[in-house]
């Protein structure tokens, strides 16, 4: 049986490893490189790399890293950040990357999706999802966080699976930072209108929390996370340890 | 050493970085008289059957894998890699593949129950036949390895390990010197070092 996977997110800033509150007073925490094979010798069955200025400044510190993480550590790498054309998938992805996370790029141009689907394939394709409520609908916000694009959230990753992408992280800026567990109510919405894999992103706290999102959604394939995994807060050999007693498929 | 044929697809940096880190010596290389020279073979891939079935013919490489194949060079296809070697595929029209292992690519939903996501991403366990390939002889039965695939291999009397995904799912093949995994030993950790070392041990006639 397939397990269910448990992701560090490194957001990545000049080539060190950041995590904001909210999105807001990034502070520096490690080497990707360090956290990276720390991560993969305790049973973390993914990495998320954000290059979180990839859009404006010093690419180059960040593909480095990337492949100096790719050289030392076996598990799926997957990229975001900055990526706004297929020149940016082709530039992570010979450094070492197996997926490629679009955010603010498809937003602006979601042929993206289509046009990279089409030359690497859905699996290789992850539309990331920053998504907010406001009103009674789930938004859409692009830059961060920052920016309300006004698209639906929900009719936004049903295009964009329509489309090409292989795979949704869905990350809730409004439980982002809370450390009160994931957002259940909004990737419920979610798994309810797609059938490719659902990560979730934003809210954890705890390993309880983790427990939780599996038991509730089944069918949340993954559960991604910063600061509790960077600060030593939850050991992922402890969390899964806990999945697997509440019945949960992990990789031990 | 190990050639990893070069044909325009795939994420060969950390197929190259994961022999390294198996004390193998990796060449990625599109030249046939390296090709040729080596030890073992690797025949990677990603993306759509058809587009790597044609990409893999513009090289002029396929009488050279033929060619080292027969001689019986060890070859380990990987994902895609693994399903050119059999004999066609059902990705976006019909294709010819290499017909080294006998058996067709065809949707894993013909195999698999409804419902369930595809592609089929993720970490999922490896079960063998009692005569467990020596590919496999530094894994454990239940051990986990990284699948990406839609397509799997299918009426092929060569499998050599299995996967459980709603149904049973080929995760490796193999005739003799001619191996394929469907999923990433280079994306599998410590699971999936063991498995290209296991393969870097066999052969080494030229």
């Amino acid at each position: 049986m397939i397990t269910k996977r448990i992701i560090p997110c490194l957001d990545v800033r000049d080539g060190r490893v950041v995590k904001g509150v909210n999105f807001e007073g990034l502070s520096d925490v490690s080497s990707p490189v360090e956290l990276g094979r720390y991560y993969s010798e305790c049973g973390a069955d993914e990495l998320v790399f954000y290059d979180i200025t990839a859009s404006h400044e010093r690419r180059a510190l960040f593909t480095d890293v990337l492949r100096e993480v790719a050289s030392t550590i076996f598990i799926p790498l997957t990229v975001g950040g900055g990526i706004n054309s297929l020149d940016d998938f082709d530039r992570v992805l010979k450094c070492g990357a197996d997926k490629v996370s679009v955010n603010s790029g498809a937003i602006k141009n979601p042929n993206l999706i289509y046009d990279a689907a089409k030359r690497y394939g859905d699996q290789c394709v992850v539309l990331s999802v920053d998504a907010k409520r406001v009103g009674d609908s789930y938004r859409v916000f692009a830059r961060g966080g920052r920016e309300d694009t006004g698209l639906d959230a929900i009719e936004w990753i049903r295009r964009g699976v329509d489309m090409g992408a292989g795979e949704i992280v869905l990350n809730s800026i409004d439980t982002d930072g809370v450390r009160r567990g994931f957002d259940i109510e909004m990737l419920r919405a979610v798994t309810a209108v797609v059938d490719v894999p659902v990560i979730a992103s934003g809210g954890a706290g705890s390993a309880e929390d983790f427990v939780r999102l599996f038991c509730e959604l089944p069918d949340v394939d993954a559960g991604l996370a910063a600061s509790i995994f960077h600060f030593g807060e939850v050991k992922i050999s402890e969390l899964k340890a806990l999945l697997a007693e509440a019945g949960i498929p992990v990789r031990i | 050493m190990t050639a990893i044929i070069d044909y325009g697809v795939g994420n060969l940096f950390s197929l190259e970085s994961s022999l390294r880190a198996v004390g193998e010596e990796a060449c990625v290389t599109s030249d046939p008289a390296v090709i040729r020279s080596a030890d073992r073979i690797i025949l990677p891939g990603v993306g759509a059957f058809g587009d790597a079935a044609a990409k893999l013919a513009d090289t002029g490489l396929i009488s050279v894998i033929r060619d080292c194949a027969e001689r019986g060079v060890p070859l380990l296809g990987i994902c895609l890699g693994m399903q050119l070697l059999l004999e066609r595929g059902y990705e976006y029209g019909v294709h010819d593949g290499l017909g080294l292992i006998k058996g067709e690519i065809r949707p894993i939903s013909e195999v698999i129950e409804r419902g369930l996501k595809i592609p089929h991403i993720g970490w999922n366990s490896l079960s063998f036949p009692e005569n467990k390939s020596p590919l496999f002889k530094y894994v454990n039965e239940g051990e986990h390895v990284y699948f990406v695939h839609s397509f799997s291999a299918q009426g092929t009397p060569s499998a050599i390990a299995h996967t459980d995904y709603g149904g049973r799912v080929v995760a490796a093949v193999g005739e003799g010197n001619i191996l394929g995994c469907q999923f990433h030993p280079e994306k599998s950790g410590r699971v999936g070092l063991n498995i290209l070392r296991a393969f870097c041990e066999m052969g080494g006639a030229k």
